[in-house]
């Protein structure tokens, strides 16, 4: 028996308010299951819990604002096992593996919580990546089972269509004002606490957009990558190689996170800013990476994220697209050490091999903690990055 | 297809890319990635919507000539494919 708690998710929130249960009394979870809605500054966040068993009772109602450890719900028992058995049976490379460190029981069973019903893995994963409710589906497989093919059909339908996406109600309207209000005491926050260090680096970025053009030139536009993917992947990457920038700074020490959790800054249209994450970025494919980034952003614009994703980030990236300015000295997001600035490419004069001649050029930023690393290191690390984007083909 | 249906079925598509914005005022001229803070995943959603809704495949060089709705409508005018009446 244990309790459901109000979780924080973020460095300034106080309190949340409960929009929706998704469990009943009686159901089965497993860690990782997405249970409620709650809404904070940042909108509607889907909460997910991090033990299995049966929802015992639920104790917080719709419409309830509870502070940070508020008990929501009683759960009983402890059987994560066979539902966590079924996740494991899906084929190799379709597994979702997110890992954050902060929150060490999100598992594949994340991706499996409608039980009852004949579906594949991969119909499953797809279906919950998506949010959607494979009751509503008919399946076109082996016995009625419901495959991958027919979530997808029902994805491009339901695209059609002009209401919110199957099984999500409606989103939440986002408090603007409450929203800058976080942003401002979390940042504030940062530029009290945290001694930044800050550096740049300029270099060549023809290779990249050439590679990239290239690349995509044979695909559709829905397999097409942006620059950002390239940028996610790559500071992944370095991550690895630099450990000391990658984690958490808690009760006064460092911890470095073997996960690599890429938090990605994306503008709110109409204003705000979250920086989700993708979950072990370096261990995925490029365009894994590209479909991560894809599925945040268009659900940023909906408003609805998981608390995994609001607060797994071990280091972020703020990119400012291809209609920005040249750099931008971004500010770190605690409890994180790092967070690495990329400016709009912008074609210019550039000398190489002794002559002057027109290139596409990227500015890199790095912001980074002093009490955990110095300039020196944080050089070679934004270095790094830069090596690893003239060599996209090996991204 | 009309240019008018062409154009309802653009408004149609990017008023879901972009619920906030009130498309009844949306200048035909203007950088839609500008009016609609559309960034470059967003518009590259839209070039997957022209395909899977309209059946054109926009290569990536082309995209500038997407950027305004009367520039996307006058390419898309150009690239419909036949079968469509």
């Amino acid at each position: 028996m244990s309790e459901f708690r109000m979780p924080s998710l973020g460095a300034d929130m106080e309190a949340g308010t409960l929009v929706e249960w998704l469990k009943k009394p009686g159901d089965q979870v497993a860690p990782g299951d997405v249970v409620a809605v709650v809404e904070t500054q940042k909108g509607a966040i889907e909460i997910e819990i991090f033990e299995g068993g049966i929802v015992e009772r639920l104790i917080a109602k719709v419409g309830e604002t509870l502070p940070v450890g508020s008990p929501l719900a009683i759960i009983a028992g402890s059987q994560p096992s066979s539902v966590a058995q079924a996740a494991h049976s899906a084929p190799e490379g379709q597994a979702e593996r997110p890992a954050p460190p902060p929150v060490a029981a999100v598992t594949e069973t994340a991706a499996t919580a409608q039980r009852g019903i004949r579906a594949s893995p991969a119909a499953r994963k797809l279906a919950a990546e998506h949010h959607v409710d494979l009751e509503a589906l008919t399946g076109s497989g082996p016995e009625g089972a419901i495959v991958y093919v027919d979530v997808e059909n029902w994805l491009h339908a339901a695209a059609r269509q002009p209401a919110s996406p199957p099984g999500t109600s409606p989103p939440v309207r986002r408090e603007r004002a409450a929203m800058r209000g976080a942003i401002g005491a979390t940042m504030a926050r940062a530029k009290r606490e945290i001694p930044h260090y800050y550096l740049q680096h300029t270099f060549e970025f023809d290779r990249a957009l050439d590679w990239l053009a290239r690349t995509n030139a044979a695909l559709g536009p829905d397999r097409r990558l942006v620059p950002g993917a390239l940028l996610v992947k790559a500071l992944a990457l370095a991550c690895r190689q630099f450990a000391d920038f990658n984690g958490y700074w808690r009760d006064g020490h460092f911890e470095a996170s073997r996960a690599v959790n890429v938090g990605t800054a994306i503008s709110i249209p109409g204003g705000g800013l979250v920086a989700p994450a993708i979950m072990e970025a370096d261990r995925l494919e490029l365009p894994a990476v590209m479909e991560r980034l894809r599925d945040l952003v268009n659900r940023v614009r909906v408003g609805r994220y998981r608390g995994s994703e609001l607060t797994g980030a071990t280091v972020t990236l703020s990119s400012l697209g291809e209609r920005g300015v040249e750099g931008l000295w971004p500010i770190i997001n605690p409890p994180q050490v790092a967070i690495v600035g990329a400016g709009t490419p912008v074609e210019r004069p550039w000398i190489r091999d002794g002559r002057v001649v027109p290139a596409v050029t990227l500015m890199l930023t790095l912001a980074a903690d002093h009490r955990v690393s110095d300039g020196h290191r944080g050089a070679r690390f934004l270095a790094a990055i830069a090596a690893k984007l003239q060599e996209p083909e090996r991204l | 297809m009309t240019r008018d249906e062409l154009r309802l079925i653009l408004l149609d598509e990017l008023g879901r890319l972009a619920p906030e914005v009130d498309l009844a005022s949306l200048d035909e001229q203007s950088d839609l990635r500008e009016a609609l803070e559309l960034d470059s995943i967003s518009f590259l959603n839209f070039m997957t919507v022209l395909d899977m809704r309209l059946g054109v495949v926009v290569p990536e060089a082309d995209y500038p000539m997407l950027y305004s709705l009367s520039g996307a409508l006058d390419y898309l005018e150009r690239h419909l494919p036949d079968r469509r009446n």
